[in-house]
């Protein structure tokens, strides 16, 4: 078929070679592997920010962002995200230096950040239902309760995780596995607060200005 | 923690674990340092304090604010990425980057795409008058 072949067979037996073969412990790809689950997970809010943008002025002669959203509740939210971001790094940092306890001890405190944070969102959440600006009142009604409740559903599987995690560091230590696990849970928590960004400035902050 | 002098190049992680060679990548990933992170918390809280004061004080006006507003976002990003996330162009041999890059295009198709769709079809439909459609029967 090819002139490849013969000549191949000209130098003797076809020989392959593995390149670079070294020992890959278990969990070696797991980082990167998280990391394209975490890409994914962007595509599903990339396709929610899209259904936002396209339905975020449908209001349908209901209420507008304007009339209902509240900046300093947001801002505060925002700032609980972000110290609990803050928190994670410290708590990451005493694992590297092997400090169980401390450990322990940043990681509830970014749990009850993301607790605090959960409980301002379903405060807002309530509100607007209380006031009959629930997903079913308009179509940017339902996107924005399907974009801000899909990353709320993130933070709360987050923080079940977490909690999950602090077991397993409190009964096993700081074993390579459950430094692995919290090295996962660390990405997809930067990862949440970097979708917020996305979530304060073109839902709430551009809601302001539409 | 014991640092052998020939760890102190390396992750100081492995530094506790001699045996463990430069090939054995299980968790090499950086994790930053304290510094590094308290950059990134004060960079996030600046640059998260000035869109919040530009939309409620209003010193712009409105298109104008809505570029600053944007813009402040992709900064912030930007350095959530390298403060925290500690992306760099040489994690996990590049790949990171490459599934990074890969998912901005795909992000920006869709929502660009979408938008621009969107916009058209929605300048070619039947004008309704909002009063019409407060007093119309949603099931």
């Amino acid at each position: 078929m090819s002139a490849a072949a013969p000549a191949a067979e000209a130098d003797g037996p076809i020989r392959f070679y593995v390149e670079e073969e070294h020992p890959h412990p278990p969990g070696a790809s797991t980082a990167l592997g998280f990391w394209i689950y975490l890409m994914s997970d962007c595509l599903i809010f990339a396709a929610l920010f899209a259904t936002y943008g396209v339905l975020g002025g449908a209001t349908a002669g209901g209420p507008a962002p304007r009339d209902l959203f509240d900046l300093p509740l947001v801002a505060l939210n925002t700032g609980l995200l972000l110290f609990s971001s803050i928190t994670y790094g410290f708590a990451m940092l005493a694992m590297d230096e092997g400090a169980r306890g401390r450990t322990l001890a940043w990681l509830a405190a970014t749990g009850l950040f993301g607790l605090g944070f959960l409980s301002v969102e379903l405060y807002e959440f309530s509100h607007l239902i209380h006031e009959g600006a629930g997903p079913q009142r308009s179509a940017f009604l339902s996107s924005f309760f399907a974009l801000v409740g899909t990353h709320g559903l993130h933070v709360t599987f987050g923080i079940i995780w977490l909690v999950t995690l602090m077991v397993q560091v409190g009964r096993y230590g700081l074993i390579d596995a459950n430094r692995r696990r919290l090295l996962c849970l660390s990405m997809f928590w930067h990862f949440l607060d970097v979708v917020w960004i996305g979530v304060f400035t073109f839902v709430y902050l551009m809601g302001m200005l539409r | 923690m014991s640092h052998t002098p020939a760890a102190t190049v390396d992750d100081h992680r492995q530094g506790d674990r001699p045996d463990r060679g430069p090939h054995d990548h299980a968790d090499t990933a950086a994790h930053g340092s304290r510094r590094g992170y308290l950059i990134g918390f004060v960079l996030s809280v600046v640059l998260t304090a000035i869109p919040f004061w530009l939309v409620m004080a209003r010193p712009f006006g409105a298109n104008a604010t809505v570029l600053l507003v944007a813009a402040f976002a992709a900064v912030q990003i930007i350095v959530h990425m390298i403060y925290f996330l500690h992306m760099t162009t040489k994690s996990e041999g590049g790949w990171t980057m490459m599934a990074l890059i890969f998912t901005a295009v795909l992000v920006v198709i869709t929502l660009a795409g979408s938008l621009w769709v969107m916009v058209h079809m929605n300048s070619n439909m039947m004008p309704m008058p909002p009063a019409d459609m407060a007093t119309m029967d949603m099931g």
